[in-house]
């Protein structure tokens, strides 16, 4: 056993997806109790259907994926929040139109472009060959943005996460903060969807979240529960993968399966034993 | 002294003129509770002296108060009903002025909500979580945080609503004892008509423009006030 985690830990590519895919499960969990609370969990979804777009189009033309992705995905951010605030279509309907849509177009172009390789399976489900030592630079610092800004404005991103127009009424900028979730959305996404598969990456938001508010009933404890509970869960599903030759994203986000259902059984019994 | 004046105020929302050409003055210590129906302008009242609209024309004056320094307490919204937070977490949401640009709260800070909590007789609330409390000591927290951004004047909207009658009758208290005994000035916005009538001290009766200012028993025994309060059962259990 320890000698299969040492053979591990030796592969270069096993390093780069560790480090990486730890740093994009952190992030991700943070803003995902934010977004879940704030009933955007599709935009994660949405937006990693945008991405898929913006890796077939730098395929097609040879760009590289991460410098093309990151302000489309943004752009992409900023226009399905003012969507779904002051829009004539509803945020769920908008999640949908864009999602779709831009799965239509990435397909179109992937077809024209050559047809389906393996590379658009890749982007579908993820791989953890595919990234390159400047990605991992580039993952880490933007994960350390991501990291610092939420750390930093954690006080402000509860106070408009639970009362948004409280928060207004005291003279917080509420859309700014509402902006800058997206944005780090945006970016969280972004760096993991090739290693997780732009199908499966906002599993990686959505369920950490859902997980820890089983058991945790205070803020901070659902915060810190929900980055533990992330990173271990990628940890495993990625030595899983490994071990049983199943793909990487699929076997996190079944890790993470598996770690709600158990914690969601804890509560119950914790709430059943309080009264 | 007037906290609060409003001269000629009209308000623009959603491409219509929800408020026309409305003033009125409020003292230190009033207790006023606007009434009026649904669309009738409460919400967009509430909204421009909050600072949160515009007004299109006149001007709203705050003496010695910026509009940031109003406690709020806004309805309920279903996210918060079942919201993972402590109440001490909940409550420190609104000292956020008061802590300053520091990322985490200081001892200070953390003093006021404590202070506040026992203000509103919630204090031994402070650890359990806000989603497992009954409705009135959910607006109770809701209150504490609105006072931890206000030393005078507070503005409530709604807030018995979906409230069981004894839990409704404590909270009229604590509002009025807070209004009584440390001279807060309280703007209320009600769809309980009668019961809200008779706890403050004036009533502003609005429908697009003003139909009546003034005290409580003018009111009653109003032309409006007769009209509005004979009607009170049907008017009671609208929307917002």
């Amino acid at each position: 056993m320890i000698d299969t985690i040492y053979d591990l830990l030796s592969l270069t590519f096993i390093q780069r997806a560790l480090i990486v895919g730890i740093l994009v499960s952190l992030s991700a969990s943070l803003l995902g109790v934010s977004l879940v609370l704030k009933r955007y969990s599709m935009i994660g979804d949405g937006l990693s259907h945008v991405g898929f777009c913006t890796l077939s189009v730098a395929a097609v033309m040879n760009w590289t994926p991460l410098y093309f992705s990151i302000p489309v995905v943004v752009i992409a951010a900023f226009l399905l929040l003012r969507l779904s605030e002051n829009g004539k279509i509803k945020g769920d309907a908008a999640t949908a139109l864009i999602t779709t849509s831009s799965l239509a177009i990435g397909v179109i172009i992937t077809s024209l472009g050559g047809g389906m390789t393996t590379d658009v399976n890749n982007y579908m489900f993820g791989s953890i060959l595919i990234m390159s030592e400047s990605d991992v630079k580039l993952s880490v610092i933007l994960s350390v943005c991501v990291l610092t800004l939420f750390v930093v404005f954690y006080n402000r991103l509860l106070a408009v996460t639970f009362d948004e127009s409280f928060a207004k009424a005291t003279g917080i900028r509420a859309n700014l903060y509402n902006m800058l979730l997206a944005i780090l959305t945006a970016l969280t996404i972004v760096l993991g969807m090739r290693m997780m598969g732009t199908l499966l990456i906002s599993g990686l938001i959505v369920f950490p979240a859902l997980t820890s508010m089983g058991v945790f009933k205070r803020f901070k404890a659902v915060i810190i529960c929900s980055a533990i509970v992330s990173v271990v869960c990628f940890i495993v599903g990625l030595f899983s993968s490994y071990i049983f030759s199943t793909p990487a994203g699929a076997s996190v986000v079944v890790a993470n399966l598996i770690t709600f259902i158990i914690f969601r059984i804890i509560g119950t019994i914790c709430a059943k034993v309080k009264k | 002294m007037a906290v609060l004046s409003v001269k000629n105020l009209s308000v623009v929302y959603d491409g219509f003129e929800a408020i026309q050409d409305l003033s009125f003055t409020l003292e230190d210590g009033d207790y006023l509770c606007v009434v009026g129906e649904n669309g009738s302008g409460k919400s967009t009242l509430m909204k421009t002296l909050l600072g949160l609209l515009k007004p299109s024309s006149g001007e709203i004056k705050y003496d010695n108060l910026s509009s940031a320094q109003i406690g709020y307490m806004p309805q309920q919204t279903a996210i918060q009903r079942d919201f993972p937070a402590s109440v001490m977490e909940v409550v420190l949401t609104g000292c956020l002025k008061a802590n300053g640009a520091c990322p985490f709260f200081k001892r200070s800070t953390r003093e006021l909500a404590l202070k506040n909590l026992e203000r509103v007789g919630a204090l031994s609330l402070a650890k359990k979580c806000y989603g497992e409390l009954s409705g009135g000591q959910q607006q109770r927290v809701l209150l504490a945080r609105a006072l931890c951004s206000t030393q005078k004047l507070l503005i409530l909207d709604e807030p018995v609503a979906n409230l069981d009658p004894k839990a409704t009758n404590e909270l009229y208290e604590l509002i009025s004892k807070l209004n009584r005994e440390e001279k807060i000035t309280v703007i209320m916005v009600s769809h309980d008509i009668r019961c809200a009538v008779l706890q403050a001290s004036k009533v502003l009766h609005l429908d697009k423009t003003l139909l009546f200012f003034g005290k409580t028993e003018d009111y009653i025994s109003s032309d409006e006030g007769q009209k509005f309060l004979g009607h009170e059962h049907c008017l009671c259990g609208g929307g917002n």
